[in-house]
């Protein structure tokens, strides 16, 4: 475990360094407690930044959600995602058919008592602006009303390394965490998602 | 005197009155009755602790010479260059041109002040980076928004480093009589330059009652801009003997930087106002990003290396 620590303080170094990052916390402080911090995607870098951006503490209990395919293609990005980073692996690919529910997965995660950093778009997003929200973060609520759900905005990852690029723009990236959006009992599922939505959308800057 | 006890002698000076600046800082600070405290105060000894170090690592490239002096200047520009592009709009259809910006263009343009080749220098960006940069977009074959995306590269560029480039460049200047004592003009321009910009901030704190334009910088003020202009128009005239003009010339040639730098502070603010933030970056404790303290030095430098060239350089 030493020697993987030693390889994700290396790896949240050179982001830091690479995006200059600077976390904002509005609402929200960073606190030792279960949270599932939520926010948009737009690169496989915004991960490692909400996780560089938290102090180590936090760090060791916060584990990413992220797709299998991607995460387990060969054995460099298997060892990062599953052991450095001890990502919860999600196979989007065969869900449902096979026996593994990404939810289980997810809500196992949380009763360990680990924190997570999920992205509800689902997918990374090419363009200005959030996709409409997945309804896995309603389930996590619903299942999981005691856990602190923490809206994260990434600005500018995907500008520094988009989506089939292979030299990063080093570009300086702001994160802001805002305060927590809770499940309202009998809250139904499409009222909580836009809640939660709007809620990130919010601790985005003001676009022209 | 040698080249390197002249700027002893120089840094030792401003070395000096950072003293007396800190040391007023301190007394305005202690003065404040324990308990209160000002905004004004916590950020004016903030200002001054930054300027400790900036003029450390300028007075330690200038020390060194050329080498350290291009690559701290490569280094400002490409931290400007960040904080510029980070603020402005681009789309996935402008990463080749930004790596290209980044990584080819702002490396060349010091490699070129490096080996002394003036001719490619002084239009490898307004030529070359003006017409490949676009070409790159356009084959994105992304249309929105075109025109001002690819005019906020190049921007880009000119400002951070096309523009500042030019105080390093004032090092491969060859004035008859002078020799290695160009490192003394560097001196000069950013003495000029950023006392400008102290003198305006003082004068305006202390006077300013008229805003120059509200909608542009709430801190400029018509009694700040001739204040800090004349006062170090001034200080220019004191510091001809560290180069090669005579008194007069000195202080035309200071007014004149000062103004440039005066409307690169301003030019600047109007990008930021635009797009609704104060700083460009929070790099430099108190004075916001890098862009923000290079801002006048940008404006003037291309103005002072032709000038100088034009009239001292055979």
């Amino acid at each position: 475990m030493a020697f993987e620590n030693l390889v994700a303080g290396a790896i949240c170094g050179f982001a830091k360094l690479l995006t200059g990052v600077r976390a904002v916390w509005r609402g929200s402080k960073p606190e030792e407690r279960q949270r599932v911090y939520f926010a948009n995607h737009r690169s496989h870098g915004d991960f490692v930044l909400i996780w560089a951006s938290l102090p180590p503490p936090l760090r060791r209990i916060t584990r990413p959600v992220a797709g299998a395919d991607y995460w387990l293609a060969t054995p460099l990005q298997r060892y990062i995602g599953a052991n450095v980073f001890r990502g919860v692996l999600i196979d989007r690919a065969t869900k449902a058919s096979k026996g593994t529910n990404p939810l289980a997965q997810m809500c196992g995660a949380l009763a360990q008592g680990d924190s997570l950093i999920i992205f509800p778009e689902g997918t990374r997003n090419l363009e200005d602006g959030l996709l409409p929200f997945k309804s896995g973060i309603y389930h996590l609520a619903h299942a999981h009303p005691e856990v602190e759900y923490i809206p994260v905005w990434i600005e500018n990852v995907g500008r520094v390394m988009p989506k089939g690029a292979i030299v990063p723009v080093p570009l300086l990236c702001t994160l802001t965490f805002g305060a927590p959006v809770q499940i309202v009992s009998g809250e139904d599922k499409q009222a909580f998602l836009n809640r939660a939505r709007e809620a990130l959308s919010a601790l985005a800057p003001a676009e022209e | 005197m040698s080249v390197k006890e002249t700027l002893l002698l120089t840094l030792g000076a401003v070395f000096a009155v950072l003293v007396v600046a800190s040391s007023i800082g301190l007394y305005l600070r202690l003065r404040l009755s324990a308990g209160s405290s000002s905004a004004t105060i916590d950020n004016l000894n903030i200002r001054i602790k930054a300027w400790w170090w900036m003029i450390g690592l300028l007075g330690g490239a200038l020390w060194l010479g050329k080498w350290a002096m291009i690559l701290l200047f490569a280094f400002i520009s490409f931290q400007c260059l960040r904080e510029f592009v980070s603020l402005t709009y681009t789309r996935r259809g402008d990463h080749q041109a930004l790596v290209w910006s980044f990584f080819i263009f702002l490396p060349l343009q010091y490699v070129l002040i490096a080996i002394d080749w003036y001719g490619l220098f002084s239009i490898l960006i307004p030529v070359y980076a003006f017409l490949l940069l676009p070409i790159w977009e356009a084959l994105s074959s992304d249309t929105t928004r075109f025109l001002e995306r690819a005019a906020k590269v190049q921007w880009g560029l000119m400002v951070c480093v096309y523009c500042l480039s030019h105080v390093p460049a004032l090092l491969t200047l060859d004035i008859p009589g002078y020799g290695d004592r160009v490192l003394l003009l560097v001196v000069f321009l950013v003495l000029i330059v950023q006392s400008s910009d102290v003198f305006q901030y003082v004068w305006g704190k202390l006077f300013g009652k008229h805003k120059i334009s509200v909608t542009i910088s709430p801190s400029k003020t018509v009694e700040g801009l001739i204040g800090g202009v004349v006062t170090s128009t001034v200080a220019g005239a004191a510091l001809w003997q560290l180069t090669p003009f005579a008194p007069w010339q000195a202080a035309l040639i200071a007014l004149c930087i000062n103004m440039f730098g005066f409307f690169g502070g301003f030019v600047l603010s109007a990008i930021k106002r635009d797009r609704g933030v104060k700083d460009w970056g929070t790099m430099i404790e108190g004075h916001g990003g890098m862009l923000d303290r290079v801002d006048s030095i940008s404006f003037s430098a291309p103005i002072f290396f032709h000038i100088v060239r034009y009239w001292w350089v055979p």
